[in-house]
């Protein structure tokens, strides 16, 4: 009893771009199995697993758009990689380009007042 | 090095949690609540579909001991008769409370609306709605934690460890993910709020990050874990066709209102094979149906993917839309129109029974340090009915937050960065030894994969003193290789130092549920053994986990606690 099955050995190329501030950023493309039906994320959890485990990416609730900590940006549209199918002939995957950059596919999404640097420059205000 | 104090610092911001950070403050604490994926996102609450147990009596009657009795029956004789006495009275409670913050519990006349689920002898599993009780909870839990002035809310913190200086807690080791930086929080009180562990298995149904942190954090303080063999599976997650944005648990919600059929590969109904019941009747307990379709697997008679057929096809369109409207243009989406196609279904790891080892106050037996939530063992002993683990989240959570509180309030700090060395001196030395670039990348990840295979084929559902065997010889290896590996040299966001930590965790937490299932030579509640397939009348204890000197667990019986205390 495992995940559904596939009888094809095909592939499905994912280019991640990479680097955190300072940095030129630069794309890593992987080829990843394919299963029909798959999501953005299943691709990138599959890199971290098989390929590269340190893309730096943010996500907890795993395809159950619940938690919407995953939003990216797929072919320059922001999305949840959750939902997001992978395309077959190639998806490009970035950051979300309205939020700072803390690296690779991660974005500063947390409120202010829940990060521990912004917290810490408050107390030292008061 | 960031240096933080507090009177009481809760790790894990699920329900537990947050209900937790609440009750310390408005019992008087300062409190640090961090949680190393964002506050209330990650965890198993936000996750929850739909039904909260609770004995409310609005529609008809019911009482907190019904509730209790349905509970330790279910339970298989080893609840703790206390905690599971605590859970079904203050259940009440809390959804009240609740209801007085607007969380929106489903009305019909006025009164909250309660639906029957499986194992119950009352309708009393209340909802918000049928697959978003777990968001509107997780929402509303986060206004309040909000609104409590005293709690600083810290998302991206990762806790590794809690500080014991001479047999007593004095706060925390972690580090900042944003940028890497270790942190100290020296706290009187530590409440471990970090969820169950069913990311150790290659089916779950659960955040990421729950991955056995809790247990792990409480074994190395030295604190007692029990029943640790009772990871339960959730018989019907979503199996085939590929489905997005939707939780593998999500057939749940539609059983308690449509009934829906189960059949095997040959289009036959098996449940009364194990001792369930067929047609349209939801009634069979979790454990039961888990059995039955892993016995139809094992026969042959799964489909191609390894599950059974669940079927809604005898529901007409309108009846389906009346009930599920939205959701069934969702499953559009998806390819699936269930007037025309079944789908398939098998066991996922859901939950876990087991946990650290508490008293009613949530204390473990290292002066400081509590628990809350579904990282606590007993209060529902080696099955769990539907509908009782968010109830758990906020009873537990409420009485760790208020007696820590009570605790931890007035008395004096006595960090001492001695005590927090060799947690340090481990972060440090992660964090400063280079990657091997030209090694493998994905070592850890792979690691992982090994992992939740390794406990989905030989821990899993079915069980054999061979398999475990095996299971715990490899794990054992895993801890020692893991030992030599390194995390890559990032510093910003560094998932594969994470990786590590989580590993740790779950390599100690697998070991804890493998040595435990090896020493129960019978069948219990989620607990399977094909080697020993009766239930044992002789095995009616709990089981003990430790850590011994040496980094090994150890394991000894202790009699299952009866009665209830006023």
């Amino acid at each position: 009893m495992s995940a559904p099955v596939t009888n094809s050995d095909k592939t499905a190329p994912i280019t991640i771009q990479r680097g955190a501030p300072g940095e030129d950023p630069w794309k890593e493309t992987y080829d990843v199995p394919w299963r029909p039906g798959m999501s953005v994320l299943d691709a990138i959890v599959w890199v971290r697993t098989h390929a590269d485990s340190s893309v730096a990416f943010r996500y907890s609730c795993v395809n159950a758009n619940a938690c919407k900590e995953c939003m990216v940006a797929v072919n320059g549209k922001t999305v949840y990689a959750c939902t997001e199918r992978l395309a077959e002939d190639g998806t490009e995957v970035g950051p979300i380009t309205n939020k700072t950059l803390i690296r690779d596919l991660v974005t500063d999404i947390v409120p202010p007042k829940e990060n521990l640097r912004t917290i810490l420059a408050e107390r030292a205000k008061d | 090095m960031i240096h933080l104090e507090t009177d009481v610092l809760v790790v894990g911001a699920g329900g537990a949690g947050m209900y937790a950070a609440i009750a310390a403050a408005r019992n008087g604490a300062d409190v640090i609540l961090a949680d190393k994926s964002m506050i209330s996102r990650g965890g198993a609450t936000i996750m929850a579909q739909m039904t909260t147990a609770a004995a409310l009596g609005d529609e008809e009657p019911d009482s907190w001991e019904k509730h209790l009795a349905d509970t330790l029956e279910a339970g298989r004789g080893l609840c703790n008769e206390e905690l599971s006495a605590i859970l079904c009275r203050e259940a009440i409670d809390r959804i009240r409370e609740m209801d007085d913050w607007k969380v929106g519990w489903a009305r019909k006349d006025g009164k909250i609306t309660g639906v029957m689920a499986p194992g119950h002898s009352v309708p009393r599993c209340v909802y918000v709605d049928f697959l978003n009780t777990g968001p509107a909870v997780a929402k509303c839990l986060r206004t309040q934690v909000a609104r409590a002035e005293t709690v600083t809310r810290v998302s991206g913190l990762a806790i590794n460890d809690v500080v014991v200086d001479d047999g007593v807690v004095t706060g925390a080791v972690g580090w900042n993910l944003e940028d890497e930086t270790p942190v100290t929080i020296a706290a009187n009180a530590v409440i471990i709020a970090a969820g169950g562990l069913t990311r150790l298995y290659q089916r779950n149904s659960a955040s990421v990050n729950m991955n056995g942190d809790g247990y792990a954090m409480a074994l190395r303080a030295g604190a007692d874990l029990i029943d640790m063999e009772f990871p339960q599976f959730f018989p019907i997650g979503h199996l085939a066709p590929r489905l997005v944005g939707m939780d593998p648990i999500m057939w749940d919600p539609f059983r308690y209102k449509l009934g829906g059929r189960l059949f095997n590969a040959e289009g036959e109904e098996f449940l009364h094979r194990y001792g369930g019941e067929d047609a349209e009747k939801y009634t069979t307990t979790r454990d039961i149906i888990s059995y039955g379709i892993t016995k139809e697997h094992e026969a042959g008679r799964t489909t191609e993917n390894g599950g059974v057929h669940l079927s809604f096809q005898h529901i007409p369109e309108d009846k389906l839309r009346e009930a599920f409207g939205p959701v069934i243009d969702k499953l559009a989406a998806n390819g699936i129109d269930l007037t025309k196609n079944t789908v398939e279904v098998a066991p996922i790891a859901h939950y876990h029974m087991g946990g650290i080892r508490v008293n009613g106050q949530m204390e473990t037996s290292i002066p400081g340090l509590y628990g809350a939530g579904e990282v606590v063992g007993g209060a529902n002993g080696a099955n769990r009915l539907s509908g009782n683990a968010i109830p758990e989240a906020f009873v537990f959570g409420e009485r760790a937050g208020r007696f820590a509180a009570a605790y931890a309030r007035g008395r004096n700090q006595t960090w001492s960065d001695a005590a927090a060395q060799e947690h340090l001196d481990l972060l440090n030395s992660l964090i400063s030894r280079q990657s091997d670039t030209a090694g493998d990348k994905a070592a850890l990840g792979e690691m992982w994969f090994e992992l939740q295979n390794l406990m989905w084929e030989k821990v899993g559902v079915l069980r054999t003193g061979e398999k475990l065997s095996a299971a715990l010889a490899r794990i054992r290896e895993m801890r020692t290789t893991l030992a030599e590996m390194v995390p890559a040299d990032d510093t910003e966001f560094n998932m594969t130092l994470q990786d590590w930590y989580d590993l740790r965790s779950a390599l100690l937490t697998a070991e804890s549920v493998t040595l435990a299932a090896i020493n129960r030579t019978e069948s219990r509640g989620a607990h399977q053994r094909e080697d020993y397939e009766q239930m044992d009348p002789a095995q009616v204890h709990n089981q003990r986990l430790r850590l011994g000197e040496d980094g090994a667990v150890l394991s000894d019986y202790l009699p299952v606690e009866k009665g209830v205390a006023a």
